[in-house]
């Protein structure tokens, strides 16, 4: 959702409480659908997006960075939603929310299996979760609610958000590769003719050790919010409304963000301690946008236009053996410092970086885009930590999202040249992984997820 | 088997808020003026008031026909108030229950065994709360159906007892799984008598401290892990036949409700996907997919007796329901072996997950059948 105004100008009444869910029928829509009107529109370039390049940077597993300095025009900008934690992010409009949205701090990722080999069940099913997850992302209750409802019966809303605020939830959609075929080679839903080239199998690249239960899926849902408790009830939701119809196949919970995509914001860290998405494409930066990570009329499909690619892989890092190895291993790896987090030989975080003062095996060197064609992807990864593992350490790493137009220009080019020379690969292994494609914004009250694909 | 908590069915012999709690009989001339007289002969059954005052009513019965009597008073949903067997020929025989506002029906059962002949009594005072005849028709039916359940069950039980006594290892693994059956497909109803279930169905990390382990699962224990019988085991397959004999004589009184029955059903799919899919109910035998069956088969039972009434309320879901039974009963077809099914460790994690959604599936629609009962 990024061509709306922002919502400065959106004054957002409708906290979670059990009385005024109720209150709202299914058949209001959650939010206004955008107009078209440009004389509505406001867009609030950023201040990095206006002074141009002038930072530097990269981080794990990713590129960024390069290129001149965005143009903004009133008509094509792309207004980046800046609200307040608490806030509502509208649901309604071109692209899907959750991509430019500024990242919010917390993650629940959920990759399904579709179950029914019932095409018509599969869209009824859609349209029921674009409903449910226009209502959750303004801050209402699923269905008939959480109380007040029979006491017979199940409430529809599982209840666990009762009361918090909408906390910026954003609920994207995507589809996978087997959902136009399967592993078998089926083609369950007569969308086999419909699969873009560019959906396919990741190929392996070395050192993978991928995880089938954690990697791939038929559909998928990422949930971002300010507030756990709100993603993860999102995720629980959609997934019990689908049970019969999709099952999960696994998820993932992300506790902070990694990359930003609001440049002038202070960077976050990952879990190595290293800033984590400088150069990210901005929000605000619709050019880049339109560029790198938006699908548009030339390379299609049609039902794909506005809609975009994601890439996810479950990072793991040996947290253990990075943590005892020295300082300057740790920038040279990275190719930045720790605390400032400026490129090698360069005083600032957001100094134009040096590629040629790095080792040639440093993070950011590979991941640049100079060293990559020009290659950029939007970053909205976020760090995990799920407990421990038999042996007592600490399962954790990098749950790496990223966004582009197009993944054979994109993450695999990158990632092939990252896999081979990244000298942070002694401290990191690929163990899940997934594409998918993320079909552009639902437009209206009448609109589905995914409704361009099926008809 | 399961954690305690509250169960769907109460049990009518827990606490005194129910319809009965006193069933005394005593031989008598009970003729008095307040008493309901009761007629039994082979072919009849005659009521002198087919409309009394509720409290303590006095039955005052009289068996003139050749054939040992029982008379028995029901709820609807032949839930039993009280009862009296063995009345002889010639016997009278008074009988004292609290019987609250409603409709009853009073049987004479001439031979002890049959549904009886009966006879419609009303009792006032009080509200009395509109029934509907065809969900009393499913509860009625839903009892016998357990009773029929408990029935089969103690033959099974005690071809099960007979090849622990005998010390005979294989015989009693062979035993083992069918003697649980009837058991797992009713269990809402057997849980509802809260102080059978412990006794018979707990599994070791269910004990609390000081309790004694008995049961099913202290003698699977003993068969599949410490592959030995124990003098000790002779006495618990004694002690499990004598706790199914209480369940057994017990299911008539249990109240039985549609709402519960409903629950119930959605209870045993909880029970498959906390215990069975996760292989911890037979962690031994491995004989789970036999109980997982069972807990289908029950839940099926319930909802195609309450149907009738649901697919009014809510066709939607009953379609759902339709559809998901059949789903998991084909899915179960798959692990089919002989008589019963394959052993559990031999169905790996990708196989648990696919029985685990199909019973997600059809759970999650199964919770709103109650509503679609009581709407």
């Amino acid at each position: 959702m990024t061509d709306q105004p922002t919502t400065d100008d959106q004054p957002v009444t409708d906290d979670r409480s059990a009385t005024d869910d109720r209150s709202v029928t299914d058949d209001q829509p959650a939010a206004e659908p955008p107009t078209d009107d440009a004389a509505t529109r406001r867009t609030v370039p950023s201040r990095r997006a206006l002074l141009g390049w002038g930072g530097a940077g990269l981080a794990l597993g990713a590129a960024a960075g390069g290129g001149a300095a965005a143009a903004l025009s009133n008509s094509d900008a792309t207004a980046q939603p800046v609200a307040d934690s608490g806030a509502a992010v509208p649901f309604y409009g071109a692209h899907q929310a959750g991509i430019a949205t500024a990242v919010q701090d917390r993650l629940h990722f959920a990759a399904f299996d579709v179950t029914t080999d019932d095409r018509d069940e599969l869209i009824a099913l859609l349209k029921e979760w674009t409903k449910a997850a226009a209502r959750m992302t303004q801050g209402h209750a699923v269905g008939g609610g959480a109380v007040g409802g029979l006491a017979e019966a199940p409430p529809d809303d599982t209840g666990e958000a009762l009361g918090l605020k909408p906390s910026r939830l954003t609920l994207t959609f995507g589809v996978g590769p087997t959902l136009f075929k399967d592993k078998k080679g089926k083609d369950r839903f007569g969308l086999a003719g419909r699969r873009p080239e560019a959906l396919l199998e990741l190929p392996a690249f070395p050192g993978d050790n991928l995880d089938a239960a954690r990697s791939g899926g038929d559909l998928c849902v990422q949930a971002c919010a300010d507030d756990p408790q709100v993603a993860v009830h999102a995720i629980r939701n959609l997934a019990r409304i689908g049970m019969g119809k999709v099952a999960i196949r696994w998820s993932q919970l992300g506790f902070g963000k990694t990359s930003s995509t609001t440049p002038d914001a202070q960077t976050p860290r990952n879990m190595m301690g290293f800033k984590d998405g400088t150069r990210n494409i901005a929000g605000t930066d619709s050019a880049a946008l339109d560029k790198h990570v938006w699908v548009g009329t030339k390379t299609g499909p049609e039902w794909l236009v506005g809609g975009s690619y994601l890439v996810a892989r479950r990072i793991r890092m040996h947290i253990e053996t990075w943590d005892r190895t020295s300082l300057q291993e740790q920038e040279d790896v990275f190719g930045r410092t720790k605390g400032e987090g400026a490129p090698i030989g360069k005083p600032r975080e957001r100094d134009e970086p040096n590629l040629k003062a790095m080792l040639p095996t440093a993070h950011v060197r590979l991941a640049h885009p100079d060293s990559n064609g020009g290659a950029r992807i939007l970053r909205r990864g976020y760090s995990f930590t799920d407990g421990t593992d038999g042996l007592g350490r600490l399962d954790a790493g990098l749950f790496f999202l990223a966004y582009q137009r197009d993944v054979r220009q994109g993450f695999i080019p990158v990632q092939q040249k990252l896999a081979r020379n990244d000298a942070l690969n002694e401290y990191i292994q690929h163990v899940g992984s997934a594409l998918f494609a993320v079909p552009p914004g639902v437009r209206g009250a009448d609109d589905w997820w995914g409704r361009a694909l099926f008809t | 088997m399961r954690a305690a908590r509250s169960s769907a069915v109460t049990a009518i012999a827990a606490v005194a808020s129910l319809a009965a709690v006193s069933g005394c009989a005593e031989k008598s001339d009970a003729k008095g003026s307040d008493a309901i007289r009761i007629t039994a002969s082979n072919d009849k059954c005659e009521v002198s008031k087919t409309k009394f005052p509720a409290g303590h009513v006095k039955l005052a019965v009289e068996n003139k026909g050749s054939k040992v009597t029982e008379v028995y008073v029901y709820a609807p949903g032949d839930r039993i108030v009280t009862e009296r067997e063995n009345i002889g020929s010639g016997l009278k025989v008074s009988i004292t229950a609290e019987i609250k506002a409603g409709t009853y029906e009073i049987a004479c059962k001439p031979g002890m065994k049959g549904h009886g002949i009966r006879q419609k009594v009303t009792v006032t005072g009080g509200k009395v709360a509109k029934r509907n005849p065809k969900l009393d028709k499913a509860v009625a039916d839903y009892r016998a159906y357990a009773q029929a359940q408990a029935d089969e069950t103690l033959p099974k039980a005690q071809a099960f007892a007979d090849a622990v006594k005998k010390g005979d290892l294989e015989a009693a693994k062979k035993a083992y799984a069918p003697s649980r059956v009837g058991w797992e497909r009713t269990e809402p109803v057997a849980e509802s008598f809260g102080d059978i279930d412990p006794k018979v169905d707990i599994r070791e990390d269910g004990l609390e401290k000081g309790q004694k382990w008995t049961g099913w699962h202290r003698l699977e224990k003993s068969l599949w892990k410490d592959k030995k019988i124990t003098a000790e085991d002779k006495t618990l397959a004694d002690q499990l036949i004598k706790d199914l004999k209480d369940w057994q004589k017990r299911v008539g009184t249990a109240d039985i409700t549609p709402t519960g029955m409903a629950n119930g059903a959605k209870e045993l799919l909880d029970e498959v996907q906390t215990g069975k899919v996760t292989g911890e109910e037979e962690r031994y035998s491995h004989t789970d997919l036999v109980d997982f069956e069972g807990n289908v088969d029950g839940a099926q039972k319930s909802y195609q007796l309450l149907k009738p009434v649901a697919s009014q309320n809510n066709p939607a879901l009953t379609k759902e329901l339709d559809k998901q039974f059949a789903a998991v009963k084909k899915l179960l077809d798959k692990y089919r072996e002989g008589d019963g099914f394959v052993s559990y460790d031999t169905v790996g994690e990708a196989k648990r997950k696919e029985l685990s959604d199909a019973v997600n599936a059809l759970a999650e629609p199964l919770s709103k059948l109650a509503a679609a009962v009581a709407k």
